[in-house]
Formats: C-alpha cells, sequence, structure tokens
C-alpha cells in the first residue's frame, strides 16, 4: 500500500510486492463496529464503575498517610538498627506505591470504563507537500551554487584542512586532566629503599610476616610493610602492591633456572592483581594449587609459576623474589621483574628497562 | 474544550471552568492553534507500545529521585573515618562519597527509599528501552519515515548505558571501585594511547583521588543533559511522523486508527506513569537493591565471588568471560613492534559490541537496500510476517544473551552443579552456533505461524468439537471468521524476490547483483496471504476435510 500521496514518488518496479499485483485480495472492512460496554448501557454498572475509581483515589489517600507516618513516627536516631531503617524503608516503599497506585489504577479504570471508547481513524498528512520538497531542494542547491564551493576548489580545500586542525586545541586542552605516564606503571613499593628490603606484611593489619609462620598450605593476603602509614596515594600503592603468599611443598614448586631463589622454603609470592584486567585474585584452590581470579575465571597454576591454564588472562602472574631477613621475617628481595596487572601498550619496553 | 476551536471568542463562551481558563489563557498569548493540532489528535494503543512509555516515566523518576540524591551526596575521594550510625563500619577508613553515600542510607530519612527507587528505576529505565527497541525491530517501525528516531532511539540506549554506569560507581563502594578496575584495565589495552588515556581519566594511577568528582559531573549533568535532548527530538519525531499501528480492519498506511488524546488516551498513558511509580516504589521498599554498606568502602585488595555487575553491563563482561587468554600454547596477547597488543581483551571488549551497535544504527538502511522498499510505512507488520527480519532480530538477541550468561557462567555452574569451565566451553561454542540456530528456528517458526494464519483465515478456527458425520468418519468443527478477524491474518503484503534491476545505463552492476542474492535470501521463503478465491473454493465444498485437503493443494506457498 505504497502511500503514492506523500510526495515520495515510487519508481514503478522497486516496490517489491511482485507477484501479488495479479491475485485479488481481500477488501478492507473498515473499523469494526463500536461494540457498548456494561456501563454504556447499564446506569448500575456506571455508578458502580465510578465507585470504584473513587474508591482507587481513596487508597491513594490511605497510602500518603502510611507514607507520613512511617517518616516521622519511625525515629533514626542514635539507637536506631538497621531494622529500624529497613522497617521504615519498607513502609515508605508501600505507602508510596499505595498513594501512586491509587491514583494511577483510578484514572485508568476511569478512562476504561467511564470515557468514551470509539475508536476513530484520523487522516495522515504529508510530512511536507510535494510543492515545498521541490522548492527546499532546489534553494539548498541554489545556495550550494551561489558559493561557488564547487568551482573553487582552492577555497573549498583550505576551508577543509582548517576545520579539521581546528579542534585539535580543544583537545589539547585536556592535556592537564592527568600526568603523563611515563613509567610509573612499571613501579611499585616493593623496591629495596636506602638499601633496605621491604618485609612482607598482613593485609590489612600492616604486622610483618615470619618465615615460621607460614605453614605448608597456608596463604597469606600481603602489602608491603609501611604501606598503612602513608598519607597521600595509599591507595594507588595498594592497587599495585597487593601480594599473595603460599607455602607449597617445595618440590612442587618447579621454578625455572633463574627463579630458583626467588621462593623460600617452598613459599612463594604472586602479585594478587590480574593480568587480565586488573581483578584481586582472590581465591586459592589449596588442594589443585591453583589462584582463580573471580572476575573472568582466570586460573593460573602455582606449580608451574602461575602460568595461564583457563580463561581470559593471557600473562602469568608476576611473581615477587622473596628471601628472609636476620630476624626471620620475610621479605622482598626485589621490586617485580615486571609491571604488575594488566597489559598497556608500553610494557615490554617497561620489562625490559626492569630487567636492564 | 472545543470551546476554544471557535474563532470568534468574544461571544463564544465555554462551558466549563477548564474551557473558560483556556480561553483565557488563549486570549493573551495564543496557543489555541496548538491544542486545536493536539488537543485531539488519534494515538493507537497496543500493549507493546508501553515500553517506550516506561521509559519516559522511569527517566522522570531519575530525574526526581536523583535530585534529591544530589543534595546529600558528596563526590569527594578524600579519606574520611565512618561516623554514622551503622556500627559495623564504625570509624573504618572511606572516601568522603562511599561515607555520604551511607549517611544517605541510615542517617537521612527516606533517604534509603530514595537510593533505592534511583537504583530501581535506573535498571527499569535501560530495561524499558532496550525492550522498547526489540519492539520497534520486530515490528518494522523503523523504516521510512522513521529511520532517523530509530538512530536517536539507539542513541539514548547507549547513553543510558553510560548513565547507568557513571551512577554506579558513584558510591565508591568495593563493588563499584572493582567495576571501574575492570574498565581500566579495559582501556589500558587500547592501543597506543590506551595508557594515556586511563592516566587522563583518572588524573594519574587507579584508582586516584578524582575519578568520582568526574564521574559525578557526566552523571549528573552531561549525560542526563544529552538524554533529555535525545527524549525531545525523540517526541518531537513520533509527534511529526505520527505514531505507527498495527495492521487490522480500518487501519492503512494513510490513516491513525485509535483514540484521541484528550480525554482517553492522556488518562490511561497519564494514569500510568504513576503505575510505574507505584511499582518502582513497591520495588525500592520490599527488595534491596546495592546493599553498599554490605560490601564495604574500595580497597583493591579484597573481591566477592559470585558479584554481578548492573544487568546492562552484562554482555560485555560475558564477552571478556568467554575469550580464551591463551588458545593451545599461542597466548592470545602478542608483542609485535616492541609493543603489545591485548587482543584477548580488545576483541572482546570492542568487536561484539561494535558489531551489534553498528548492525543497529544501519539496519534500516540495509533493510532498505535489500528490499528496494522506498515506501512510507505506517502499518506494522507482525513479526511473524516478515520471517527473514524476525529471524535476523533473534540471531542478535539470542547472541547478545549467550554473551549475557556467560557473565553469569560462575552462577550457572554453582547453581547446576556443572563444571564452571565446561560452562565457558558451551557457552564459547554457542557463541558461535547459537545465532544460526535462532535465524534457522525463527525462521521455521515464523513460517509456520503464517501457515496457520492461512489455515484459520480459509477454515475457520478449531472450536474443540468433534462430531461424526453419517459415514461414521470423526472431524472437527471449524468455526468460520468474522471477516473483521479475517482481515488481520490477511491483510499483508509478502513481497517475493526482487530480481536484479539494470541501473539507468541499463547495465546491472556487481552491487546490484549482490542486492538481487540478499534479496533472494530475504523473500525466498514466504507464504502469501489467503486470497478471496482461495476462501471460495475452501467453501465450495461441504464438509469439513476434504475442503481443507483441496485447498492445502491449491497453497500458493512459493519456495
Ligand atoms: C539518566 C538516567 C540515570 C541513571 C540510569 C542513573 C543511575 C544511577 C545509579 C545506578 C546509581 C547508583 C545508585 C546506588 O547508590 O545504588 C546512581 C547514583 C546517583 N545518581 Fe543517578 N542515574 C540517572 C540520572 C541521575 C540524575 C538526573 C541525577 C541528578 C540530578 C542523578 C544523581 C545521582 C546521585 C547523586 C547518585 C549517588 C547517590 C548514591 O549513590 O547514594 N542521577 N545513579
Ligand atoms: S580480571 Fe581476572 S579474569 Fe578478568
Amino acid at each position: 500500500m505504497g502511500n503514492h500521496s506523500d510526495g515520495s514518488p515510487n519508481h514503478s518496479g522497486t516496490v517489491a510486492t511482485a507477484g501479488q499485483s495479479e491475485v485479488a485480495k481481500f477488501q478492507d472492512p473498515g473499523i469494526p463496529p463500536h461494540r457498548l460496554r456494561l456501563a454504556d448501557t447499564d446506569p448500575r454498572a456506571a455508578k458502580r464503575a465510578e465507585r470504584q475509581v473513587a474508591l482507587l483515589f481513596g487508597s491513594s489517600v490511605v497510602g500518603t498517610v502510611i507514607f507520613l507516618v512511617a517518616y516521622f513516627a519511625i525515629d533514626l536516631g542514635a539507637d536506631s538498627t538497621i531494622g529500624t531503617v529497613r522497617l521504615q524503608n519498607a513502609l515508605l516503599g508501600l505507602g508510596t506505591a499505595f498513594a501512586m497506585l491509587g491514583i494511577g489504577t483510578g484514572i485508568v479504570h476511569w478512562a476504561k470504563a467511564l470515557m468514551p471508547d470509539h475508536e476513530v481513524s484520523e487522516e495522515r498528512h504529508a510530512i511536507r507537500t510535494e510543492e515545498d520538497r521541490q522548492a527546499a531542494v532546489r534553494i539548498v542547491d541554489d545556495i550550494v551554487e551561489e558559493t561557488g564551493i564547487k568551482r573553487r576548489p582552492l577555497i573549498r580545500n583550505t576551508l577543509l584542512g582548517a576545520v579539521a586542525l581546528a579542534p585539535l586545541p580543544a583537545l589539547a586542552i585536556f592535556g592537564d586532566l592527568g600526568p603523563r605516564p611515563d613509567d610509573k606503571l612499571a613501579h611499585t613499593m616493593w623496591a629495596p629503599q636506602d638499601g633496605k628490603l621491604k618485609r612482607l606484611a598482613r593485609d590489612p593489619d600492616g604486622t610483618p610476616i615470619k618465615a615460621a609462620d607460614v605453614t605448608i598450605g597456608s596463604a597469606f593476603h600481603v602489602i608491603p610493610e609501611g604501606l598503612n602509614e602513608m598519607h597521600e596515594g595509599k591507595l594507588d600503592e595498594k592497587a599495585k602492591s597487593v601480594v599473595l603468599l603460599m607455602r607449597l611443598n617445595p618440590e612442587e614448586l618447579n621454578p625455572s633456572p633463574e627463579r630458583a631463589d626467588w621462593a623460600y622454603n617452598g613459599i612463594v609470592a604472586y602479585s594478587k592483581i590480574c593480568t587480565h584486567v586488573g581483578c584481586p585474585v582472590a581465591l586459592y584452590e589449596q588442594q589443585t594449587h591453583h589462584l582463580l581470579c573471580p572476575c573472568h575465571q582466570s586460573t593460573f597454576d602455582l606449580t608451574q609459576q602461575c602460568k595461564v591454564i583457563f580463561g581470559p588472562a593471557s600473562r602469568p602472574l608476576p611473581q615477587l623474589p622473596i628471601a628472609v631477613d636476620s630476624e626471620g621475617y620475610l621479605v622482598a628481595t626485589s621490586d617485580f621483574h615486571e609491571p604488575v596487572g594488566p597489559s598497556y601498550w608500553e610494557r615490554e619496553e617497561h620489562v625490559r628497562n626492569n630487567n636492564a | 474544550m472545543s470551546a476554544t476551536t471557535t474563532p470568534d471568542a468574544s461571544v463564544f463562551v465555554a462551558e466549563t471552568k477548564g474551557g473558560r481558563i483556556t480561553d483565557f489563557v488563549d486570549q493573551r498569548v495564543g496557543g489555541s492553534g496548538i491544542l486545536r493540532e493536539f488537543g485531539r489528535k488519534v494515538f493507537p494503543d497496543h500493549w507493546s507500545f508501553m515500553f517506550g512509555e516506561v521509559a519516559l516515566y522511569s527517566f522522570v523518576i531519575l530525574l526526581l529521585s536523583g535530585t534529591f540524591l544530589t543534595f546529600f551526596f558528596d563526590p569527594s575521594m578524600a579519606e574520611t573515618r565512618y561516623a554514622g550510625s551503622y556500627l559495623p563500619l564504625k570509624n573504618v577508613e572511606m572516601s568522603v562519597a562511599y561515607s555520604s553515600s551511607l549517611d544517605i542510607s541510615f542517617d537521612v530519612r527516606g533517604g534509603l527509599f530514595m537510593r533505592q527507587v534511583h537504583h530501581w528505576a535506573a535498571l527499569l529505565f535501560v530495561a524499558s528501552v532496550s525492550v522498547h527497541m526489540l519492539r520497534v525491530f520486530f515490528t518494522g517501525a523503523f523504516r521510512k519515515p522513521r529511520e532517523l528516531n530509530w538512530v536517536v532511539g539507539g542513541v539514548l540506549l547507549i547513553l543510558s548505558m553510560a548513565a547507568g554506569f557513571t551512577g554506579y560507581s558513584l558510591p565508591d563502594d568495593l563493588l563499584s571501585g572493582n567495576g571501574l578496575r575492570i574498565i581500566d584495565g579495559v582501556i589500558k589495552s587500547i592501543p597506543v594511547v590506551g595508557t594515556y588515556i586511563s592516566f587522563f581519566l583518572f588524573g594519574g594511577e587507579f584508582p586516584g583521588t578524582v575519578i568520582i568528582s568526574r564521574l559525578y559531573m557526566l552523571h549528573i549533568l552531561l549525560v542526563p543533559a544529552l538524554i533529555l535532548l535525545m527524549i525531545v527530538m525523540h517526541l518531537f519525531m513520533v509527534v511529526v511522523h505520527k505514531h505507527t499501528q498495527y495492521p487490522g480492519p480500518g487501519r492503512n498506511d494513510g490513516n491513525v486508527v485509535g483514540y484521541p488524546l484528550g480525554p482517553v488516551y492522556a488518562a490511561k498513558a497519564g494514569g500510568f506513569f504513576f503505575i510505574v511509580f507505584g511499582v518502582v516504589a513497591l520495588m525500592a521498599g520490599f527488595f534491596t537493591i546495592n546493599p553498599i554498606w554490605n560490601y564495604g568502602p574500595y580497597d583493591p585488595s579484597p573481591v566477592s565471588a559470585g558479584t554481578q555487575p548492573d544487568w546492562y553491563i552484562g554482555f560485555v563482561d560475558g564477552a571478556l568471560r568467554l575469550m580464551p587468554g591463551i588458545i593451545g600454547n599461542w597466548q592470545v596477547e602478542q608483542v609485535w613492534f616492541g609493543h603489545v597488543f591485548s587482543f584477548n581483551v580488545l576483541l572482546p571488549a570492542l568487536v561484539p559490541a561494535g558489531i551489534i551497535f553498528t548492525v543497529l544504527f544501519t539496519y534500516p538502511w540495509i533493510e532498505r537496500w535489500i528490499t528496494r522498499d522506498n515506501r512510507e510505512h505506517h502499518v506494522l507488520d507482525r513479526p511473524r510476517n516478515a520471517p527473514t527480519r524476525t529471524a535476523i532480530g533473534m540471531a542478535g538477541f539470542t547472541w547478545y544473551c549467550v554473551m549475557w550468561a556467560a557473565a553469569g557462567s560462575d552462577l550457572i555452574a554453582t547453581h547446576f552443579h556443572v563444571a564452571l569451565n565446561d560452562v565457558t566451553y558451551w557457552l564459547r561454542a554457542l557463541f558461535f552456533i547459537g545465532p544460526v540456530i535462532a535465524f534457522i528456528v525463527t525462521k521455521r517458526v515464523a513460517l509456520a505461524l503464517q501457515r496457520k494464519d492461512r489455515e484459520i483465515a480459509l477454515h475457520g478456527r478449531e472450536t474443540g468439537r468433534i462430531v461424526r458425520l453419517p459415514h461414521g468418519e470423526f472431524i472437527e468443527v471449524h468455526a468460520p471468521l468474522d471477516e473483521y478477524k479475517r482481515y488481520k491474518l490477511v491483510g499483508f503484503e509478502s513481497p517475493s524476490p526482487l530480481p536484479a534491476v539494470p541501473n539507468d545505463h541499463g547495465v546491472v552492476d556487481k552491487k546490484e547483483k549482490r542486492r538481487a542474492k540478499l534479496s533472494q535470501w530475504f523473500f525466498e521463503d514466504r507464504v502469501a496471504p489467503a486470497t478471496p478465491a482461495e476462501l471460495e473454493a475452501a467453501h465450495g465444498h461441504h464438509g469439513g476435510h476434504e475442503a481443507i485437503e483441496a485447498a492445502e493443494s491449491q497453497k500458493t506457498l512459493s519456495r
């Protein structure tokens, strides 16, 4: 049913109705006859509907009262508990629900039962006349013509060039949104400071961990000693330096030759920041020696230097080389040898620098 | 109200108070023309037209509840110690943003309620926008002249997700911080500029101290303003085009059949706002959403298993989960020319969403090109009557759902007691074959429904009444349809494939050949609507099932 009156000429042959035109179709019988509702014919039914609508509006008033009572009568003072808050929340919800649903259902019922329900038909008017269409298109053509932009490519090309470059300052002006990344992502707090090796401390209380406290099969959530005492950028540092500490049977570890002295007595420390997109790898399965990231289920195998054995991560978790100091505390002998956490464009360069 | 439609207002006297007020305003500022145009404008009615309304109303609720929250929320990331009335967190170190969200929950009367209303309305907002969009797709309402409004709708969908995500991050609890961390990881995987964008967004390293206040500005100013602008454009175009209507007796592309705006339609639509509000209030009162006090302040170290992002982010999260990081022994992340290409993150984060939104935005033009149908359409298609489009839509929807399900792979595994890895392998397979199966099945189902429609149009409804014929045979009595019901089943067009058309120079170019192939694919399986001649034939024979068989062989089922 092409709408030919709308001013958009249909080229014959472009209408995808081939194969139908030959067959006679059913005639449109028109809008079905209107059926009267009960309330249209029976005044008693109309009266009943009227009372129902009024009742619904009345229930809205009740809802408003419930809300006000709940708001003023329930005290969120010093001795309020979560239970008090929940009770108030439920009553406020109940009150609002009644207040709103009462009005809403009342109006809809009113409209459905009592207002005229005759379906009517209205003509669709064309969005614009064919005459306007042609005039407008011609005006645009004339305007383009009068600027002469087609005949003067020099003007057009320089304008295009200028317009293309003009937004650059608008981008540049955001340059101070943040500092340059430089190699900030490549270093963590674990680097020895003034020749002093960092101790491994418990997360969150910050007490240092003695090697003797780490029994086989146990796991510790670890932060660098001194992190809790920081004032500025504590979370930034923590986001890079959290570590998982576990103790296995030394035979199970299979370290590569260059990492032979990174563990102590079967105790190993790995970055807790997932190499996928950075969630904390918080789950340690003691039996299988797997570390599992709860965000997207990357699974790392402790017995293969935290190689990825499942999931979307592509790289092993970085290992923190550890040893024991003279007082028996676990210490990091150096920073991580590679940046921790998710990959980034410059990462490879930082790996090279860290190991240089 | 008809008072205002009469030009001679000095002698004409309004009958109702409403009419007199209208008259008063009109004589001072004018506007009777607008009222005359809109006061009785006809709107078609159908339950599926409600989703757009729900979206609009939940946005209004978001504005109201959100404004309330701004009076108490403080987007600062400065460190503080909690001193509010929720005892388990007493004296815990946290950001001011988190602390003020707790205060809203526990120390501002009605604050928790407003937070719950805001969050539930947000979920409903994105959901109703999405379902509304599906409705528009499956009924073909995006066709000419409504293509631009379809695009505006697509922009609204993206904006609604942006609004939701920026809001979700504001309270600075453990979950919202973790969500930001994932975003940071994804951003860092972008080649060349990723690290810079991350540093600029967070004002330094993650998490920094500025992200919440920046997101706050986006959340309460920029994104809502853009949404509002888009909504205005959207509704303006709805008025210009007038609403589409479902096919049926008396309805065609040249008219609108429905109820006049005043009073019935306005009353129903207006009343519906209160109903949506009431339902949201009920959910806010009785179903806790985002109990931030249980999660604790953001800390990069802990995370709890089994936590989920808000539903609309799920499909991206699921795609991230499905992508293997290592295939065999091959690392998906590659180092080329000394730089890192994290394909294991980039591909799932960008490609599926990219494909979905590209196809979504261009679909009206794709279909118009394939069908060469340049006419205006104001009567909707019943989904079954456009089998290929419906199948394409279901394929896309299934693809989305597979990714979405993958975001809950751990929950699926624990709930059905299966291995997590197996769930992932199955979902990976479904990611590829799911859409294909959905396409084939949907198309078959649509064609079957069309055949069923023919059957009913020609032979009437099955009544379930069995009678025994004189010669002992049992048949089911079919009740004939009245002409109105029948027209609903036969009043559609079923285009056949359109062969290549030569262009102005009389040649069929490559592109046109490709189009003809696609048209073949689009329309090859078709069921033509029943015709009067067929009905005649079906009724010609008396007595049940022979008639059915006779008609069966006459069906113009072209394959
Ligand atoms: C346009 C659609 C919007 C969506 C989808 C949306 C979504 C959200 C969500 C999911 C939250 C987290 C709520 C929670 O605490 O659980 C939130 C928080 C918030 N939103 Fe919105 N919002 C929208 C518009 C607005 C507007 C217009 C305003 C203000 C005028 C606003 C103000 C706030 C504030 C102040 C918060 C933080 C309060 C808190 O978390 O306790 N929002 N938003
Ligand atoms: S962040 Fe660990 S699997 Fe995605």
